[in-house]
């Protein structure tokens, strides 16, 4: 396998970093297997999700995608939801310019976890080698996942009963949560899902969601 | 359930043009940093915006969730977060929560 000949290549990984990326990809293979599941007993044919996480790679866009087209939305607001949810690989992109290069096989790597893993390095070489270990580490660990997810989903048909529907808002309160120690990002988030939660009672599937950005005008000032 | 292919699709290639966009415009255009803040806080705006409507329906799901956040509060490892949320809104559905 080229994937773990290239793991052993990259000496610079202390083993603290390898088992954190390995706990993050348990943890995004558990979202993965869920993901697969929830989409294939929601009535999607399973190669729906197997293929979408193949080409997209962003867990947020597809569960968005895939909430909106079950919960009655249209085609058109799951797309452009799941397109402003990834806008934030727009800042990322920049962010680890230096170690993606500019071609395809990096770029599609570029991930809120990746991008994490990568600033953690001390050094080009050491940004380098944790953004690619983490990268193709999660790309596999993702895919395979959803590919055990649709399959299980099919035969299970209630991922309900495992709780699995807890476990995509789960991951983002844990990615999100320690960003939140800002009062300038405190405010306008918490503001942003009152907007929500209360248009979630009037307004169609995907639409809250945008709406939530209204609280970036509650930003305090800088000091 | 219907998911055109050409959806799928077109969120691949928008997704692909977000990412690709930094390392393409490296060395010649600088976000200034305001934008660059603004922007990561818009990004967290949404995912917490996505938190609590997918959370929502019944007890059990926002109640496992709940657990997520003081877990992650307390600063819980990532799979632990993640398995308490699962393994709470399981039992409570067990015993008869919506």
């Amino acid at each position: 396998m080229s994937v773990v000949f290239i793991l052993l290549a990259m000496r610079s990984i202390s083993r603290t970093a390898l088992r954190d990326i390995a706990l993050v990809c348990v943890a995004d293979a558990i979202v993965g297997a869920s993901f697969g599941a929830i989409a294939v007993s929601g009535g999607f044919d399973p190669w729906v999700p197997v293929v979408m996480s193949l080409i997209v790679f962003a867990g947020g866009a597809q569960f968005a995608a895939i909430g909106i087209l079950m919960g009655g939305g249209g085609a058109v607001a799951a797309v452009a939801t799941g397109l402003i949810l990834n806008a934030r690989l727009l800042p990322f992109g920049f962010a680890v310019a230096d170690v993606v290069g500019n071609r395809l096989p990096g770029v599609h790597l570029i991930t809120d976890e990746t991008v994490a893993f990568a600033l953690k390095g001390a050094g080009p070489r050491e940004r380098h080698d944790y953004f690619w270990t983490s990268g193709l580490a999660l790309f596999a660990a993702w895919n395979a996942s959803v590919v055990a997810g649709a399959l299980a989903g099919a035969a299970i048909g209630d991922v309900g009963a495992l709780g699995l529907d807890a476990a995509f808002p789960a991951v983002l309160v844990a990615l999100i949560m320690p960003a939140l120690a800002d009062r300038g990002v405190r405010v306008p988030v918490l503001t942003g899902g009152v907007i929500a939660l209360a248009a979630s009672t009037v307004l169609p599937a995907g639409l809250p969601v945008l709406l939530s950005l209204l609280g970036l005008l509650a930003r305090p000032k800088e000091a | 359930m219907d998911m055109p292919i050409a959806a799928i699709v077109a969120l691949a290639a928008g997704t692909l043009a977000f990412r690709l966009a930094g390392p393409l415009l490296r060395g010649r255009v600088r976000l200034p940093p305001r934008l660059e803040a603004l922007l990561s806080t818009a990004a967290l705006v949404l995912l917490f915006a996505l938190v609590v409507t997918s959370s929502s329906g019944g007890w059990a799901r926002p109640a496992g969730v709940v657990v997520a956040g003081a877990l992650a509060l307390r600063r819980a490892p990532f799979p632990v977060i993640v398995i308490g949320a699962a393994a709470t809104t399981a039992l409570l559905r067990l015993i008869g929560v919506p």
